[in-house]
């Protein structure tokens, strides 16, 4: 399977780490050195489907690929625009396609169980090309009166289309089932039967254990892909991980021993999008023409499950 | 207990460049300028070290919590 073109899309409403400071107890410099986040963008008047309609129109004229040639459309998301139907069939019309669509909810690494999914279908023959997005609304499910918490999210959209062709050369999956660590739920519903229905929660999160999970596994499971291709931490190019926390991000790269060019990252200017951060943050490459023909990448993604996601790619 | 005090210290001294005669143990990692995350980052050296799991969510705001809670785990 080959990536053969890439997309994203943000809000345009831009939340400093300012804004927060006028209706939270928090401040530009707590958030900004335990996370490395200065501001994030959050829908407002948009439409979480019209940011995937943005990435994926995004996607096909980068691949240069025509609506009719994409036979299934895969959505990473963990909270889609609707129940049902799936994101991934809604945003059919505007993007001119018509074929089979399904929705991935694989948490932070969605993007990379998205992939896989791809790679799969791809092999079977069962698809040829394939558009896959992550489009995230983490403002919906936040809980914007917790300061720990709210200050680390942000929604986007971003994606790729995928075909034949070499360059995803390897995709690997763990997970240590923890839900207590990283956890949000839906609305109980209004069933008659339902007995002691749990309410809805907004999203909760153990920040030092989803560190130490972050770091210690991204880390086992990087130094695990490279071994496996034989190939030294040197040899990869960029190291796109999810960006969830600066200090994650500089923590795996010091126990990688490579220099900060080969950790690109854009939180900064994000936050945290769930599946969404590494299809942009590979667009953004992509569009700065920073990946070259041959260059190696490893994608690495960790969340709620918890569980991670890698990858091996030759662009 | 005092090997997993000295650890501590030596981690914090080690991240923070803080002069040893300055940390007593009843100091508060607040008062140290050891944020949640540099703890987080100290415990995953100390599990290493020790051979425990630390469950930071009990609540750990001075290094008497935190060498109690590895004592606690080295007993298990």
């Amino acid at each position: 399977m080959k990536i053969l073109g890439t997309g994203s899309a943000l809000p345009k409403k831009v939340v400093t780490n300012d804004d927060l400071a006028g209706f939270l107890d928090t401040n530009d410099e707590w958030i900004s050195t335990r996370t490395g986040i200065r501001e994030r963008r959050v829908l407002s008047d948009e439409t979480l489907q019209s940011l995937a309609e943005r990435a994926g129109r995004a996607a096909l004229e980068s691949a240069g690929v025509a609506p009719e040639e994409i036979d299934c459309v895969l959505v990473s998301t963990v909270q889609a625009e609707t129940l049902s139907p799936a994101l991934a069939c809604d945003i059919q019309p505007a993007l001119g396609l018509k074929c089979m669509g399904m929705d991935i909810n694989g948490g932070c690494t969605g993007f990379i169980a998205a992939l896989a999914v791809a790679e799969g279908l791809i092999a079977s023959g069962r698809a040829h090309k394939l558009l896959v997005l992550s489009a995230e609304a983490l403002s919906r499910f936040a809980d914007w009166t917790d300061r720990g918490t709210c200050v680390l999210f942000g929604d986007a959209a971003g994606g790729a289309v995928v075909g034949e062709g070499e360059g995803v050369e390897d995709i690997r999956f763990a997970s240590e089932p923890r839900r207590e660590v990283l956890c949000a739920s839906t609305p109980p519903g209004n069933s008659p039967f339902a007995i002691d229905p749990a309410p809805a929660q907004y999203l909760k999160m153990q920040g030092q254990e989803v560190y130490k999970f972050a770091v210690s596994h991204s880390f086992r499971d990087i130094r695990d892909m490279l071994a496996a291709h034989d190939l030294a931490p040197e040899d990869v190019d960029f190291y796109a991980l999810h960006q969830a926390n600066m200090r994650i991000l500089e923590a795996v790269r010091t126990r990688l021993k490579v220099d900060a060019e080969r950790f690109p990252h854009n939180i900064e200017r994000t936050g945290n999008t769930s599946s969404a951060t590494i299809p942009v943050l590979l667009d953004e490459l992509n569009r700065a023409g920073r990946l070259q023909p041959g260059c190696r990448l490893i994608l690495n993604a960790f969340g709620a499950g918890l569980c991670t996601g890698t990858a091996l790619i030759r662009w | 207990m005092n090997q997993v005090y000295q650890k501590i210290v030596d981690i914090i001294v080690d991240a923070k460049g803080i002069d040893p005669d300055t940390i007593h143990y009843s100091s508060t990692f607040k008062d140290l300028n050891v944020d949640s995350l540099d703890i987080a980052e100290m415990a995953m050296t100390l599990e290493d070290e020790f051979g425990v799991t630390i469950d930071l969510e009990e609540g750990v705001n001075t290094i008497e919590d935190l060498v109690n809670l590895i004592v606690t785990r080295m007993k298990d």
